[in-house]
């Protein structure tokens, strides 16, 4: 039988301007491409969420220049309770979609997977470009709904039926703002298919020879992992837009029920189950939860080693109990509708394995614990953020707790303390997943190092800021306060309005630090002081190589690899502590 | 640790042997495949939950024409696997025109299924059969979970006829190999195997 090879071409290094920076088939190009959609993605994300927060503080004070750019939904610059979902329901898709999937994944793992192992591209250059391009479609196409008719979508990003399937009757942004939503939202799926087919390729098929499985770093096998989990879930999003655009353009109802009145007129929809739509996009949205936070796993448990000196305790665990967390995401989606209707017994299903989920991601953290402990620990901004991340993580994991469990569950799950949950556990961990990899991989990727001054303030900042946004959340939900509501100022809850305006100032706060960041990549990027090929002492094959890699990573010649990405602590050559991957045997 | 014994070494000069023993190209078609599996399961899910949803579910299809000619179609998508595995073998024993001349059977084949499936979705939307009505009165959701899932059944049996006359193309004039060939296969055999899901759940389940 003859196999073909599917080596990836040699990039011509003479190129138009174009190729080389835009239409550029390089990962490494496309990786940095997909960082900058994040960057961009994660500004609006953010002042969105300022607008909400501020308005949750004071509902009544008009926020300056909001009625001009919406004066449909802030006539005078105070928002309508659905311009407040409005916000919402974008925050919520353009964070989890365009960035928690966007950076850590297609982003960082883009740039770095085909390094790690040794390969001078991705399996597929010219499909990587492709996913790419048609992320940013996606982007754009989500975005145009600031633009279009009434507005955008309400429904929140879980999209649920059947407020989502009706149309212009649900309310302003039912029309055409949700069929955009739905369109973008299914172009995003073709695209992290495409990329996932890539790195599933990549990881499998273009090592360099010595790169066994084993011997593959761990970010690059969170990556793998995420790219399988990516893979089917997705598959399932995507069929489950399609029925949903069918729903508000073609006159089905496999998501509306018979009798519906909406807005006095009764819907000509019968038959269909709003359940239905929860149980497909839980089945995608569940494992999403996963392709968001197991990325800032493997990037911390690459990061950790290296400035602890010392090796990944149990790697071999680790990697095992990231095949487990993949396995168990698929088996857990109907905790999220604990409070849906749905039958008791299952709910008593989705519970146990949502508890033992749990055992695999703890193993996780005491092995990073175990990591650190007793270790001379380098403090920069990476391993701060390293370790934050570990601290985020386990405030937000204890709180799933009390959430997994089906009669906790049915008073906590519409309030405040879920809020709280998924922005520690899934939000804010993965965002400081990508902060650690951005100040460890920065110095990589421009070839400059980033200043430590102010990203040790950004690190202190931000975590004070988080837990003082967060923290607070918790007791919110526990009094009652009721989630997706845009103000609470004339029932019961009016007690709890100042804890209300200290989060609003905690969020405007830790949000403002964030221009520390933003200053110090961009300066950092111009003036930092010139990085050397392995400025942190780490062993795998990205530090073996230029900083900024050339063009093909390893200029010509492919490394082969002799070791493990774990040998920290060892007597290495020349009096190092540390032996690199691509080292002579 | 032990050498993987497959003949893998051939995959990638200068590389770790594959762990599956296949070029980076076949096991994107399985992975491509994984994923569209999900796609279909989700759909079928779907129809299972909504028919079970509705007391009023209604039965449309008569033995004769509707499930007389989804049989004929059965075979005929049965037929094309065997042409498309004929193509493969020849053009492994690098017979080229043989190779072809398969393709070309299995491309008729398949345009045959999709004219035989037309010409079922024109008669139904001439008894009135619509995405969101129901001429026998029951749930019009009859209708939707049938084009909805015939129809992404049929988009697959389209692009896969049109992705085997670009592959015959490109594998005459020497472009593509017998590894092409292959991969182009497995996503055939792919589509006949999803028909073996949708064509009970779908027309048999719904004889009158």
């Amino acid at each position: 039988m003859t196999h073909t090879t599917a080596h990836p071409p040699a990039h011509a290094q003479r190129q138009s301007f174009l190729r080389k920076h835009v239409f550029s088939v390089d990962h490494k190009v496309i990786g940095r491409q997909y960082l900058d959609l994040a960057l961009v993605a994660v500004v609006t994300g953010m002042v969105l969420s300022w607008l909400m927060r501020f308005h949750l503080g004071w509902p009544d004070t008009p926020v300056p220049l909001l009625g001009k750019l919406a004066p449909t939904g802030a006539a005078g610059g105070v928002m309508t309770p659905e311009y407040y979902l409005e916000l919402m329901t974008m925050h919520g898709t353009i964070m989890v979609f365009f960035v928690l999937t966007t950076a850590p994944f297609a982003g960082f793992g883009n740039y770095f997977l085909p390094i790690h192992v040794g390969a001078e591209d991705m399996a597929f250059p010219r499909i990587n470009m492709m996913s790419f391009w048609v992320t940013l479609l996606a982007f754009l196409v989500l975005v145009a709904a600031f633009f279009v008719g009434d507005g955008p979508p309400l429904s929140g990003w879980t999209a649920y039926a059947p407020l989502s399937a009706v149309g212009k009757d649900a309310g302003p942004g039912q029309g055409s703002g949700q069929t955009l939503w739905a369109i973008s939202i299914g172009i995003f799926c073709i695209a992290q298919l495409l990329g996932s087919l890539n790195f599933i390729a990549t990881t499998l098929d273009l090592r360099t020879k010595g790169m066994s499985l084993a011997r593959l770093p761990y970010a690059t096998w969170a990556w793998f992992v995420t790219a399988v989990i990516a893979l089917v879930a997705f598959a399932v999003l995507l069929p489950a837009c399609i029925l949903l655009i069918l729903d508000r353009v073609a006159g089905t109802s496999f998501f509306i029920p018979g009798g519906l009145v909406i807005s006095d007129r009764l819907q000509p929809h019968m038959g269909g189950s709003p359940l239905l739509w929860q149980h497909l996009f839980w089945f995608f949205g569940h494992p999403e939860v996963y392709v968001a936070i197991l990325p800032g796993f493997g990037i911390i448990s690459q990061i950790l080693p290296v400035f602890a000196r010392k090796p990944l305790l149990g790697p071999r665990v680790f990697i095992a109990c990231l095949v487990a967390i993949a396995f168990l995401s698929y088996t857990v989606w109907g905790h999220h509708m604990f409070l849906s209707g749905m039958n008791p017994f299952s709910a008593t299903l989705f519970s146990v394995p949502t508890l033992v989920i749990t055992i695999p991601a703890a193993i996780i953290t005491l092995l990073w614990i175990g990591t650190v402990y007793g270790a001379r620990l380098r403090l920069t901004s990476a391993s701060l953020f390293a370790l934050g991340f570990v601290s985020v993580f386990v405030s937000g994991g204890i709180s799933g707790f009390f959430l997994a469990q089906p009669s906790t569950d049915i008073y906590l799950h519409g309030t405040y303390f879920v809020v709280a949950h998924f922005h520690f556990v899934m939000g804010v961990a993965a965002m400081f997943g990508i902060f650690a990899g951005t100040y460890f991989w920065f110095p990589k990727m421009f070839g400059r190092m980033m200043s430590e001054t102010l990203g040790k303030w950004h690190f202190w900042l931000t975590f004070i800021g988080v837990y003082c946004i967060f923290m607070p959340m918790h007791y919110l939900g526990l009094a009652g306060n009721v989630r997706r509501y845009s103000a609470f100022t004339d029932d019961y809850l009016q007690p709890l309005i100042p804890l209300h305006r200290f989060i609003t100032i905690a969020a405007l706060f830790t949000g403002a630090v964030q221009l520390i960041f933003l200053f110090n990549l961009i300066r950092s990027r111009l003036r930092g002081p010139k990085a050397a090929d392995n400025p942190w002492e780490a062993t795998t094959l990205e530090w073996s190589t230029s900083s900024p890699p050339p063009h093909d990573n390893f200029g010509g010649r492919r490394p082969t690899v002799a070791y493990g990405p774990n040998e920290y602590g060892v007597a290495g050559p020349a009096g190092r502590d540390y032996v690199m991957q691509a080292a002579a045997q | 640790m032990p050498e993987p014994s497959v003949a893998a070494a051939t995959v990638h000069a200068g590389s770790e042997p594959s762990p599956f023993g296949v070029p980076s190209r076949k096991l994107a078609m399985w992975m491509f495949i994984v994923a569209d599996a999900a796609t279909f399961a989700a759909v079928l899910f779907a129809y299972g939950y909504v028919r079970v949803a509705n007391p009023d579910w209604t039965r449309p299809f008569a033995v004769w024409p509707s499930i007389v000619n989804g049989v004929v179609m059965t075979v005929i998508l049965l037929t094309s696997s065997l042409t498309m595995i004929a193509a493969v073998l020849a053009a492994q024993a690098e017979r080229r025109a043989v190779a072809v001349r398969w393709l070309g059977a299995t491309m008729a084949l398949g345009a045959m299924f999709a004219a035989l499936h037309l010409r079922e979705w024109i008669a139904m939307i001439g008894e009135g059969w619509r995405l969101f009505r129901n001429p026998l009165g029951g749930t019009p959701l009859v209708g939707a979970t049938f084009f909805s899932i015939t129809g992404l059944h049929l988009l697959h049996v389209v692009s896969g006829v049109v992705v085997i006359g670009v592959i015959a193309l490109g594998y005459r004039k020497s472009r593509f190999d017998a590894g092409h060939l292959e991969t182009t296969g497995l996503y055939w055999h792919f589509v006949d195997l999803v028909w073996m899901f949708v064509f009970p759940l779908i027309y048999l389940l719904n004889v009158r």
